[in-house]
């Protein structure tokens, strides 16, 4: 049951098989055996998602509701939950109960879904390993020895392990794709401005954007015609009409240009990683595809770019926690300053401190120019080359990460090895263009995803694409041992 | 591109971070490290390149300057780690 896609739980609601809550009551279960080995998520909201669970079943008794009504599903702990513990993976927000909903999460519950809890993630998505959670590391359900990816960790490892049936997550620098590659499963990184970020704890407002993550692309779609849209609350929210992201998930691919970057196949690409690319690339050839070569010449740059860029905004975003209004305080503060510095220290974990000292060195009297504004002109040469690109081709394919899920601990002692790993991510968020991870193999028993980035505003022809590939393949059906334990 | 130890103190002041003695060593590596790697974009020529700030060159949204929210200030208070009358209590700033 746990294994069953979006569609087919939708009919079995529909047809009594099942009602929604004996299904939100088999998800918990699974979370109360399972997830103390995988830490996946902060809080488990079990009376509110019984409730919803109720009211989604009066809901589908009377023939109305959606194919979310009665599906249990999880959320980051980034979005802020009305009345529901919100602390982004931070010390500084352990006792945040949120005043209002996030736009994301609003709409997800209008469709009637039900919300299991909130899941891990490293401390205000700054991470690519879920180390950075003061909640604990998340361990990857294939290999509880390494990490499942980051920042949206605990969603991607839900997923993998069967504890939620989808969950969204936020990606920034590639925090939705790179966990979704580690842990076997399929997540969508839309075009920024698609998704609204109103009510999610902003990291790195210029690159932030919010997306499903679920086992299938068809589920990512589901997910997506619930929270997708404009939002006048969110000020970069994009009022570019919604698509419909179902009624052309079955066009055949044939004729479909796809572009092979060959930045992203060379050193540092481990050769299984690569190999799986090429064998999915081949797979894409058999459905109709034609496969060229292109180029994204300033793909290098983008580590220095987004590592200018992101704490810089972050530098910024993170001066709202001062211990005035919400979240940690100090004890016994002896001014205000004092009350500013240790509630701040105290509050947040060494790696957020890290990047906001970066992000106020880079904006600092005499280095602004230097770092800020020359990271934005780098970000619009990285923004050509793919403008460039797509002219040439529908899609551009690759890997999500250079390397299938490495150690816990491996990478903690070297911020820049860590960086390293985002590569082949970060530059589709400077370029603010829709990119998927796809399931597509398996390197070292470990799960492979295959990198799937499009044109501004094309989620409905990313997931068309990698729909048809999962109606030929069976990657993202693949269930890790630890989740046939329960 | 390296950084000194005085050099993190006085960052670490502008952040508002108060870091512990013993950390400021290891904060004056990672920070190093970290600005030797975006260093490489020093050496891109940019000239006549202008920056990027919204990926969708997006002109900011305006909306009628009219009251849309409401007031709600028990809830927003329920937060605060101290509050008195209505208002965010911290330590005395004026004599």
């Amino acid at each position: 049951m746990y294994e069953q896609s979006i569609s087919t739980l939708a009919q079995q609601l529909r047809n009594k098989d099942i009602s929604s809550v004996e299904l939100t009551n088999l998800f918990l279960k699974r979370i109360t055996d399972l997830d103390p080995a995988l830490n996946s998520f902060i809080t488990v909201s079990s009376d509110i998602a019984l409730a919803q669970a109720a009211q989604a079943d009066a809901l589908l008794q009377s023939g109305q509701g959606s194919s979310l009504t009665g599906i249990p599903i999880a959320h980051k702990d980034l979005f802020c939950t009305q009345g529901t513990l919100t602390t982004c993976g931070s010390k500084m927000l352990n006792n945040f109960i949120p005043p209002y909903e996030s736009t994301v999460t609003s709409r997800i519950q209008q469709a009637g879904a039900v919300m299991l809890g909130k899941t891990n993630m490293d401390e205000f998505a700054m991470g690519s390993s879920n180390e950075n959670s003061y909640y604990g590391a998340v361990k990857n359900p294939w290999n509880l020895e390494t990490v499942p990816g980051g920042s949206s960790g605990g969603s991607a490892a839900a997923i993998a392990a069967g504890l939620a049936v989808a969950a969204t997550g936020t990606d920034t620098g590639g925090s939705i794709r790179q966990p979704a590659s580690f842990c076997g499963i399929t997540g969508l990184k839309p075009t920024y401005g698609r998704v609204s970020r109103f009510g999610m704890i902003a990291y790195a407002s210029s690159l932030d954007q919010a997306g499903p993550m679920a086992k299938s692309a068809e589920d990512c779609a589901h997910l997506m015609q619930a929270m997708s849209g404009f939002d006048e609350k969110d000020s970069t929210s994009s009022e570019t009409p919604n698509d419909d992201y179902l009624s052309n998930i079955n066009t055949p691919l044939t004729g479909l240009k796809i572009g092979l970057p060959k930045e992203y196949f060379g050193d540092g690409l481990d050769s299984n990683v690569a190999d799986i690319i090429m064998a999915a690339v081949k797979e894409f050839e058999k459905l109709g595809a034609t496969v060229k070569e292109v180029s994204l010449p300033n793909l290098q740059l983008s580590i220095p770019s987004y590592y200018v860029i992101a704490p810089s905004e972050a530098s910024s975003n993170l001066s709202r926690f001062d211990g005035v209004r919400f979240g940690h305080r100090c004890d016994n503060p002896k001014d205000l300053l004092d009350m500013y510095m240790r509630s701040r220290s105290e509050g947040f974990g060494t790696e957020v401190q890290k990047r906001i000292m970066v992000g106020t060195y880079a904006l600092s009297e005499g280095y602004y120019d230097a770092y800020y504004l020359k990271a934005q002109k780098i970000r619009r040469l990285i923004k050509q080359d793919f403008v460039n690109a797509l002219n040439e081709v529908d899609v551009i394919m690759g890997p999500v990460a250079p390397t299938t899920a490495f150690g816990l601990g491996s990478k903690t002692s070297d911020p820049v090895a860590m960086y390293l790993e985002d590569i082949y991510t970060l530059s589709v968020n400077l370029a603010g263009i829709p990119a998927m991870s796809v399931p597509a193999g398996f390197a070292n028993n470990m799960p492979v995803g295959l990198q799937i980035m499009g044109n501004y505003f094309a989620e409905a022809k990313l997931l068309n694409i990698a729909h048809q590939y999962q109606q030929h393949t069976d990657w993202h059906l693949q269930t890790p041992t630890m989740a046939k334990g329960a | 591109m390296s950084i000194d130890k005085e050099d993190v103190q006085k960052i670490a002041h502008l952040a508002r971070l108060a870091l512990a003695e013993e950390g400021v060593d290891q904060y004056q590596q990672s920070l190093s490290s970290i600005l030797a790697l975006v260093g490489e974009m020093q050496s891109v020529d940019t000239d006549g390149v202008e920056p990027l700030s919204n990926p969708l060159e997006m002109t900011q949204r305006l909306r009628e300057d009219v009251v849309t929210e409401e007031n709600r200030r028990k809830d927003f208070l329920a937060n605060a780690p101290e509050s008195e009358a209505g208002l965010f209590l911290v330590p005395k700033v004026i004599d």
